[in-house]
């Protein structure tokens, strides 16, 4: 019995880093990241800037390249392999601090443009499901618009309904409230509430402490490109081991 | 509660004439100077211009007005090219009904020119009557264009469309078929006029669009040889005035070929045009690239397109949008000099009015007036393509920023 749950737990580990390092020239961004996630969970990633925490993330979809260490995402390996990158990608649907939306494409024409090119879905059926998740993240009235015409919440949420069109088991979110005006960041940090909740695997790397307290099932703490702290969101907030934990909330908690 | 304040109107100050004078013209003492300063030059250059215009002699230009349009071009064959005017107009009728002001300049012009042809007096230029109800039919189909663009037919891509295929077929009515009764062969050596001014910078931009994109990304490229091939190509052809091109193009180009392949005059000036255009135009678009910002090629990888879908279907579009304004201005230059074509002896526009003015010694006194038609052909073009750009510019801002 415990050995079955063993196993299944092993089953269960859609993201495997080790020992992750990466340099830009001589800077070395990350030292050394181990991290395993299992299907479903919620991780949240926080820390001062400059400590790694985004170009670890970007380096599950390679969209920053590591040069030691391994990844393993969904059971393939992150290496060189083009194939293996566009397979991994194609799981993993990533939310930018920028959104990034296309803004040459229409809401409708960004959300589908993945289904229609990557999973080769017809335009008919992309469209339809398209509509399906802007319904979801509460935006079906604005698929004919261009992002221009969007405020900035409605422009996040675009980029998580053009994330989940491709049906990723993973969605990676950097900083996906910063570049917010404060009154709209309740209505993307609700979508991604929604989200965890129907158990999504997420790696979040934000500052919103109370979606980490809320959802979150691990907190990670990035410091020099090092993960200084790890636990539940219970003892991140209420147990702080390390100082330089306790230091960083108690300077973004003041307010 | 507050209590509701009246609006209050912005305050309207207006100037008298007589006010604006004094405030802007004769403010202090040097300015009233400068004010009689160029009121004397407006004066001296307005007599002058009077007097021109009363002692000008425009016999050079109204005695044989088909040559400067179409050259040498037979006259019994004159047909297609009104026929090809026919397809243009309707397009552009067609154009206008569906994209409004973008065009509206051209079809105005078109309008203009047609109706200038078909009402002015014959003591003027004699033009005959069918040639005058030709221009009104012409008239007529860019309002049919028109309607046909308002309509459901009109649906941008099919008017791209239809304006792709009408070069091809534009072409074909001009040059003929071999072999063929009904539309035999014309020479390009008989083409002449502001027809091979329009066929060569219209030819020359569209083949030198896709060319310059493929330069453009090769120099980008990742791999070496493509890379060094395209700087090399772009700088040289850069570097160089377009007079020596279309030499080299025409003369030495030749010697280098066997005796036995000969490539028509026109068609080896158009491949020197295409090449110099397409060095511009790759960088011009090489500049759009550089604008897109790295987001976008990290929002295409993370929803797994491949580079060339991501070039293809983010970044080009948006870096072509970026540099339209670039490519318009770059049409109205290659435009303009499509006249260095004369030296190598094609009878465009300006090689009309000069081989007119050489075979006429009479009028050796009117060059001036020949030379200001010729310019005043180019700027009624050139004004209508920035002012269309202008539109442009503000159409495609829509959904940006």
């Amino acid at each position: 019995m415990a050995a079955d749950s063993e196993q299944l737990q092993n089953d269960d580990q859609i993201i495997i880093c080790r020992q992750v390092h990466k340099w830009f020239d001589d800077f070395h961004a990350l030292r050394g990241i181990d991290l395993t996630v299992k299907t479903g969970e919620v991780i949240v990633i926080f820390g001062p800037s400059g400590s790694g925490k985004s170009t670890f993330i970007r380096t599950i979809n390679r969209l920053e390249e590591h040069q030691k260490g391994d990844i393993f995402v969904d059971g393939i390996e992150l290496t060189h392999d083009i194939r293996n990158i566009e397979a991994i990608r194609s799981e993993v649907g990533m939310v930018f601090q920028q959104f990034n939306l296309f803004p040459h494409l229409s809401v409708l024409q960004n959300v589908t443009l993945g289904p229609i090119w990557v999973r080769r879905l017809p335009k008919q059926e992309a469209d339809d499901k398209a509509m399906e998740i802007l319904e979801r993240v509460g935006i079906p009235e604005q698929a004919n618009k261009y992002p221009a015409q969007l405020s900035g919440g409605q422009q996040q949420r675009v980029a998580i309904a053009r994330a989940l069109a491709m049906e990723p088991k993973i969605m990676l979110f950097d900083e996906p409230t910063s570049a917010l005006d404060p009154e709209m960041i309740k209505e993307v940090l609700d979508v991604m509430h929604e989200l965890a909740l129907s158990g999504m695997t997420m790696l979040v790397v934000t500052h919103e402490m109370g979606f980490a307290r809320g959802v979150a099932d691990r907190m990670l703490f990035f410091d020099e490109g090092l993960v200084v702290e790890r636990g539940a969101p219970d003892e991140i907030f209420l147990e702080p081991k390390e100082e330089r934990t306790k230091l960083f909330l108690s300077q973004i908690l003041q307010h | 509660m507050e209590s509701i304040t009246p609006e209050v109107l912005r305050p309207i100050r207006t100037l008298g004439p007589i006010a604006w004078l004094r405030r802007n013209l004769f403010n202090n003492w040097y300015n009233v100077v400068l004010t009689f300063i160029v009121l004397g030059v407006i004066y001296k250059v307005l007599i002058g211009l009077i007097n021109f215009l009363l002692q000008a002699n425009w016999d050079p230009v109204t005695t044989r007005p088909v040559l400067y349009l179409v050259g040498q071009y037979p006259a019994e064959e004159l047909w297609r090219i009104g026929l090809a005017v026919f397809i243009i107009s309707f397009l552009f009728g067609i154009s206008w009904g569906n994209w409004g002001d973008l065009v509206q300049t051209f079809a105005y012009l078109i309008i203009a020119g047609s109706a200038a042809a078909a009402f002015i007096p014959s003591t003027i230029i004699s033009v005959s009557w069918p040639v005058r109800i030709f221009f009104l039919v012409n008239i007529t189909l860019v309002f049919v264009g028109r309607a046909v663009g308002r309509s459901r037919f009109g649906k941008p891509r099919t008017i791209l469309i239809l304006w792709l295929i009408s070069l091809p077929i534009v072409i074909i009515l001009i040059y003929g078929f071999a072999q063929s009764e009904f539309m035999p062969v014309v020479l390009t050596t008989l083409w002449g006029g502001l027809m091979v001014n329009l066929l060569l910078a219209a030819i020359g931009i569209a083949a030198s669009f896709p060319v310059g994109v493929i330069l453009a990304l090769g120099r980008r490229s990742s791999l070496p040889v493509l890379r060094w091939f395209c700087i090399g190509f772009i700088e040289i052809v850069r570097g160089v005035p377009l007079i020596t091109i279309l030499f080299m193009a025409s003369i030495i180009l030749p010697l280098f070929l066997p005796g036995d392949i000969r490539i028509d005059r026109l068609i080896r000036a158009l491949i020197g045009i295409t090449m110099f255009s397409a060095a511009y135009m790759a960088e011009n678009i090489r500049g759009g690239l550089q604008a897109i910002p790295l987001g976008q090629y990290d929002a295409a990888k993370a929803i797994g397109l491949n580079s060339t879908l991501t070039t293809l279907l983010i970044i080009l579009p948006q870096a072509i949008r970026l540099v339209i304004p670039a490519i318009v201005g770059q049409f109205i230059a290659l435009f303009k000099d499509t006249t260095l074509v004369l030296i190598v002896g094609l009878l465009e526009i300006l090689g009309v009015g000069k081989a007119i003015l050489g075979g006429n010694p009479q009028w050796v006194t009117s060059q001036t007036e020949v030379y200001l038609f010729v310019a005043a052909a180019f700027w009624v073009f050139t004004f209508s393509l920035s002012r269309s750009s202008r539109h442009l510019e503000k159409a495609l801002g829509v959904g940006e920023r």
